[in-house]
């Protein structure tokens, strides 16, 4: 994506109140982008739920799924978007410490909610439970694998953010980035929401 | 149209040119506690005894909903206001493919499977 | 160390793919050799390859897809003469090798051929056309150009080392599993398509924030010419359908390379998922095709019936909701797997719903024809040609829409001789009327009229003759795809439609005739006004080819029809504008973060088909590498200066002064 030099964030071209600002720009195509993502864990979604029931004798949701872990993810994921929010209003207060401060709590939150995700996901390979199980299992650990996935790189990119802003400062480009970022992250916590419900909350009571 | 295109916003920020800190963080708590109460009435639902069990699903559905509502609003700031316009119309669109597609695949894969016999019966009778 | 790869992946005991890879492997190495003599590596890379220019990026991309149509076709030949020559004999090609040549004639066909060729039009012209300098984000266009062309060097891969997919262009399961397809002929297919469709959905998402956000001054939604709007919906298709493929090959991938059970007979797998899931992306695909094609067909009719466009507001409406309904209709692709009457009777009614705004597009091109001066040029030879043939693939496509009919027709060369009847109709002959009509913008000479007129005719009459034939055979019963037979009835009809790809061959060599006349006569041909056909749209008011700006000074719009409009206004005032103010211009760098990008996608594809682990980690670091320093850098523009502006614009000017 383009960036631009520091402080240049005003075309010299006359016409440049007409264009919308780099900022719009580059905010609503990564909004596009991610409605691409969403559309992306919908098929995932469609997938679970056609076969959610196709447990082939295996063990099904109602067996495997424990709510408090489940619980604890949640909240840290939903901390972890307060805490992005945070580090969003710092990012354009320029101001360090809260920049600082909300991204190194949104990747603690994060980095919890992997460990927790990872931890749930070995205790069930090692139960046999493993996505090559049955159909209902793949999709599961699809569906949700896909959500940690996009945690993970989340995380990877959230460092690469702090790394970015210690080298460069808040220059326009960069407070570009940070947004991107936090639509990603508030984002992954809306899929969240969607995937303890029809997976999690409904598939332990069935 | 220019003049809508100088009111435009960029998703997810909240004023065009940034806001007080306090009020911005006012808005993120008040979303974390909205969300942070709807989760956990979801979660009180799914393992309750109380309420009639058919009414769960759609009891979880609806607070999910409303759950990403929250979000979309506290922390996306998304807003009906015309300087939103585009991103709404573009999230509208996102929502209509994906509501077509799961409730479309739903709807094929039920009927598909009433009316045919699974594939793992098939398959023995053919040979 | 490498996987599964082993010097047995190379095919030598076969003669045909070894010699046509032979040749292929011998134009390569020769241009590379011709390019590398003459000096013009530094250039190539300097003004191509590393370039982020909208302008330039078009052109590769409308290149690979030519480069790949002519790949594509001959496969189509092969297919041709296999078919006319196999009654009640084995004909020349053994059957994995024919499974594999019309699984990858049609991979080819819309991934590296019908995508590469509309995206590129809508790269070259849709800035042009709003008045902007270039698209939203252009290194990312960059990027999703070499994906793209990763995607088809990996298809192209295949045919050397190891095996393409004998699954057909949509690789069903079962046979696309482990199980029934143990070779790499199907992880080919998947990772190329896979890395091909992150290329496609960037510039999906590019072109959708190009449309909706970067305008010259004036330049309303309502004004903006007709091709920028079906651009709009088709990227909007991209961005919301593509993303469904990619998690539905994934979830194949899953199932080959994991022992996942989505699509299995086994383990409760669903292999009705895949289908469903695959043409939720694969219908929306057909309008991503034809949309752009319908917004050629729009600029052509108008500039050469010398008109505005007839109900430009309807055509707006129209192209919108088919935007929306090519979401709802994809259960037609299989009417005959079993869903029931009620749920094939709703798609089928939306099926035949969806040809009503089509119908409405067509009449407003007739109407935009009737009482115009209509100039029987090559481009609108061609749209011309496309509003017939199209015509009656579609009346074909509501006949398949019922599904009692389709029941019948199902997986026969009826549906074949439908597909083709639409694609070649519409979105070949769109791209190639594109192509006639944009390329003096594209580069500053037109293409030779002669040739090219004979060329249309070829393929015009060459498309009916191959593929009027098969909707007869459809119809006496023969199903696609069969390597022989023993019918004597269909013997003559698969002669007659090989006779019909033998003119389109002639077309063909037309084509390739008339590049190489007009490039050597550009003298002749050469377009000193930048406006060779009278044209409407402003991507008509800049030099051709244009600056790497684009404009001068970014116009000023007071209507639809801009350009038309500003020559109108400089008719009435009979003076020549003031010269404006020229300012500095800031345009993107060059960066060969998207080459690079690739080459590292080239590697990864390869090494995940071949199951190299190692190589797989070191390009998947090597990428984010690239990313990062990419993201480091300091520098994103260039400063054109103001006299350097003026420079090139008063030559524009001028030229068009005395024109």
């Amino acid at each position: 994506m383009s960036g631009s030099v520091v402080g240049n964030e005003h075309l010299s071209d006359h016409a440049a109140r007409d264009l919308a600002s780099k900022r719009i720009i580059v905010g609503y195509g990564f909004w596009i982008f991610l409605l691409s993502d969403i559309v992306m864990f919908s098929a995932f979604f469609a997938a679970y739920a056609v076969l959610a029931g196709e447990t082939a004798g295996g063990p099904s949701g109602h067996d495997l799924f424990d709510l408090t872990n489940v619980a604890i993810e949640t909240v840290c994921l939903l901390l972890s978007s307060f805490t992005c929010g945070v580090a969003s209003i710092g990012s354009r207060a320029h101001n360090a410490a809260m920049y600082y401060g909300g991204m190194a709590a949104t990747f603690l939150f994060g980095a919890t909610f992997l460990l927790l995700e990872i931890h749930e996901f070995v205790g069930m390979l090692e139960e046999g439970a493993g996505p090559t199980r049955s159909a209902f299992l793949s999709a599961f650990f699809t569906l949700v694998g896909c959500h940690g996935l996009h945690v993970t790189l989340g995380l990877l990119w959230l460092l690469t953010m702090m790394a970015q802003v210690f080298a460069k400062g808040f220059r326009a480009d960069i407070l570009r980035r940070v947004l991107c970022f936090s639509l990603f992250w508030h984002t992954l916590d809306i899929i969240w929401v969607a995937l303890f419900t029809v997976v999690y909350l409904m598939g332990a009571g069935g | 149209m220019s003049e809508a295109r100088r009111a435009d916003r960029a998703p997810g920020d909240e004023h065009a040119d940034g806001r007080e800190v306090a009020d911005g963080l006012r808005g993120y708590l008040v979303g974390l506690l909205l969300a942070g109460f709807i989760t956990a009435v979801s979660f009180f639902i799914a393992g309750t005894s109380l309420v009639w069990q058919p009414s769960i699903p759609i009891a979880l559905f609806v607070l999910a909903i409303g759950q990403m509502g929250v979000h979309l609003v506290f922390f996306l700031h998304l807003t009906t206001g015309d300087d939103n316009a585009n991103n709404i119309l573009a999230l509208a669109f996102g929502v209509l493919i994906v509501l077509l597609l799961i409730v479309g695949s739903l709807w094929i894969m039920t009927h598909l499977n009433h009316n045919m016999m699974p594939m793992d019966r098939l398959m023995p009778m053919q040979r | 160390m490498f996987g599964k790869l082993s010097w047995a992946a190379v095919p030598l005991d076969q003669p045909i793919p070894m010699i046509a890879s032979g040749l292929v492997v011998f134009a390569i190495v020769g241009i590379f050799a011709f390019v590398t003599l003459k000096g013009w590596l530094p250039y190539l890379w300097r003004d191509w390859i590393t370039s982020v220019d909208h302008k330039r990026i078009g052109v590769m991309y409308v290149l690979l897809a030519m480069v790949m149509l002519l790949r594509g076709f001959t496969d189509a030949i092969m297919m041709r003469s296999q078919q006319a020559l196999a009654y009640k004999g084995p004909g020349f090609l053994p059957p994995e090798h024919y499974d594999q040549i019309f699984s990858a004639h049609g991979t080819l066909m819309i991934f590296f051929v019908g995508m590469p060729f509309v995206i590129g039009l809508m790269n070259l012209i849709v800035p042009l056309q709003l008045g902007a300098r270039d698209v939203a984000f252009p290194t990312l266009n960059s990027a999703s150009f070499w994906l793209t062309a990763t995607g088809a060097l990996l298809v192209n891969i295949s045919l050397v080392v190891g095996e393409f997919a004998r699954t057909g262009w949509l690789p069903y399961p079962p046979l696309s599993e482990i199980t029934y397809s143990p070779g790499v002929g199907v992880d080919y297919y998947l990772w190329a398509l896979q890395i091909a469709g992150v290329g496609s959905l960037l510039s999906g998402v590019n072109l959708v924030t190009t449309v909706l956000k970067i305008h010259a001054p004036g330049m309303t939604y309502m004004r903006m010419p007709m091709f920028c709007w079906t651009t709009l919906a088709s990227n909007l298709l991209i961005v919301a359908a593509f993303p469904i493929l990619t998690a539905t090959l994934a979830m194949l991938l899953l199932d080959r390379y994991l022992g996942f059970h989505f699509f299995t007979n086994a383990a409760g797998g669903n292999v009705m998922m895949f289908m469903n899931l695959i043409w939720a992306w694969g219908h929306p695909e057909v309008y991503i095709l034809i949309l752009p094609a319908f917004g050629v067909f729009s600029e052509i009719v108008s500039t050469f019936s010398g008109k505005p466009l007839f109900g430009y507001r309807s055509m707006v409406l129209a192209t919108m909701a088919i935007c929306i309904l090519a979401f709802m209709v994809w259960l037609h692709h299989f009417f005959t797997m079993g869903a029931g009457a009620d749920v094939n009777a709703v798609f089928g009614i939306a099926t035949m719903i969806i040809a009503v705004p089509t119908g409405v597009k067509v009449f407003n091109w007739i109407f935009t024809m009737y009482g115009g001066q209509v100039v029987f040029a090559t481009p609108m030879l061609w749209s011309i040609g496309f509003m017939v043939t199209f015509v009656i693939g579609g009346m074909t496509g509501v006949l398949l829409a019922v599904p009692p009919a389709d029941f019948v027709l199902h997986n026969s060369l009826f549906l074949v001789a439908h597909f083709h009847n639409v694609i070649i109709g519409g979105v070949v002959f769109g791209g190639f009327a594109g192509y006639s009509y944009w390329f003096p913008k594209a580069f500053g000479f037109r293409l030779h009229e002669g040739l090219g007129k004979a060329a249309f005719w070829c393929w015009l009459v060459g498309f009916y003759l191959a593929f009027m034939p098969l909707y007869v055979l459809g119809f006496m019963g023969m199903t696609r795809r069969m390597q022989h037979y023993d019918v004597p009835a269909w013997h003559p009809w698969l002669l007659l439609a090989a006779a019909g790809a033998v003119v389109i061959l002639v077309g063909v060599v037309f084509q390739v005739a008339q590049l190489a006349v007009s490039i050597r006569r550009r003298a002749e041909l050469r377009d000193t006004t930048g406006d060779p056909w009278n044209g409407r749209s402003l991507e008509w008011s800049t030099a051709s080819p244009p600056p790497p700006f684009n404009f001068g000074v970014l116009p000023h719009i007071e209507g639809g029809d801009a350009y038309w409009e500003i020559k109108q206004r400089a008719c009435r005032q009979a003076t020549p504008d003031d010269e404006p103010a020229y300012q500095d211009i800031e345009m993107p760098r060059n960066s060969p973060t998207g080459v690079i990008c690739a080459f590292f996608a080239t590697f990864a594809g390869f090494a995940l088909v071949w199951h190299i682990w190692w190589m797989v980690a070191a390009a998947a670091l090597g990428a984010f590498a690239t990313f990062v320093v990419f993201a480091w850098r300091d520098r994103a523009e260039d400063v054109i200066p103001a006299a350097e502006v003026a420079r090139i614009d008063r030559a524009n000017r001028s030229a068009r002064a005395s024109a």
